[in-house]
């Protein structure tokens, strides 16, 4: 299975997310984001780090990116898509999913390894945990604060889109101490924190981050039996 | 040449931590009569001839789409202005 990883001008973690996708056992294959060319992949990641400077808004002008276009017309036909920090910004600005992320409410960096809870397995990018599921992954970012309007939030909670919050206490001032959601057929999937980056012994705090990666490898594999 | 300018401030309900720290450090300069900052965003877009009804229309919908985000931020004015240099602002 191919997984594509978008890199724009400021991508930080495009190596290390198809490092993610190869140890996962899947094909990574890069994408450019000039380029209104998805390669033939089958699941795409939009890795963290920054686009465009981050003028404007974080994510706001990586919408626009010609590769964009593909990757919004994938996703709404099913296509797994994940957005990882810069990522699930570009997401937001996409409209593929609601919401928005605001910098952080103390106004500092944070880089930390981040405990979470899996809070729904039923996404392309969550089969692999068990419901509850308690994971530690990296967690870096000047602009996490995720917020949307109470309408949103409750539409979120009550359908289940919840997929990731923050445990041991809100590193960034995440509304319902959200960390990552989905959209409603649960192809696309945002989160702040960085799964990429631990997937491998011996490098960040373990490897809960793989299940991910493996989780869409096996939908895809599910999709073609 | 026309200009036309923009101001997008974020939301009153939206928590923003620029114009928190930027209140913070006013008194330690001796500004001590501002209880609170918010922060916002000024552009200044040129086109080639006059401002015309339909370059505001225009400048519109770019605030909307473009230039603010309607979950985090409003669009508080778009309004034409003087020439790029000159400070001045025509009044609306």
């Amino acid at each position: 299975m191919k997984v594509g990883v978008v890199t724009f001008p400021g991508s930080l973690d495009d190596g290390d997310a198809r490092r993610a996708v190869t140890l996962a056992g899947g094909e990574a294959v890069a994408l450019w984001h000039a380029d209104a060319d998805l390669r033939g992949v089958d699941a795409v990641v939009l890795p963290g780090g920054f686009s465009y400077g981050d003028y404007l808004r974080c994510g706001a002008i990586a919408r626009f990116a010609p590769v964009m276009t593909e990757v919004v017309r994938a996703a709404e036909g099913g296509m797994p898509v994940l957005g990882i920090c810069n990522g699930f910004q570009v997401l937001c600005e996409s409209h593929l999913l609601p919401g928005a992320l605001v910098r952080n409410d103390h106004q500092k960096f944070v880089c930390k390894d981040q405990r979470l809870r899996v809070e729904q397995t039923g996404t392309a990018w969550t089969s692999s945990f068990t419901a509850g599921q308690e994971i530690t992954v990296p967690l870096k970012n000047g602009e996490g604060g995720f917020v949307a309007d109470t309408a949103t939030l409750d539409r979120l909670e009550g359908e289940g889109r919840v997929v990731f919050r923050y445990l041991d206490g809100n590193p960034n001032g995440s509304l319902r101490d959200i960390a990552g959601i989905s959209n409603d057929r649960g192809n696309v999937v945002g989160l702040m924190p960085h799964p990429e980056h631990a997937v491998e012994e011996l490098f960040g705090p373990g490897l809960d981050g793989l299940g991910l990666f493996t989780s869409v490898l096996s939908a895809g594999l599910e999709a073609i039996a | 040449m026309g200009r036309v300018v923009i101001d997008v401030m974020p939301k009153p309900e939206i928590l923003d931590p620029q114009g928190k720290a930027v209140v913070g450090a006013l008194p330690r300069l001796g500004f001590d009569l501002f209880t609170s900052v918010r922060q916002g965003k000024r552009f200044e877009l040129e086109v080639a001839g006059d401002v015309t009804p339909e370059v505001l229309e225009q400048a519109r919908r770019a605030a909307e789409t473009l230039l603010s985000n309607p979950v985090i931020e409003d669009v508080v004015s778009v309004r034409e202005a003087g020439p790029a240099g000159d400070t001045t602002e025509a009044q609306a």
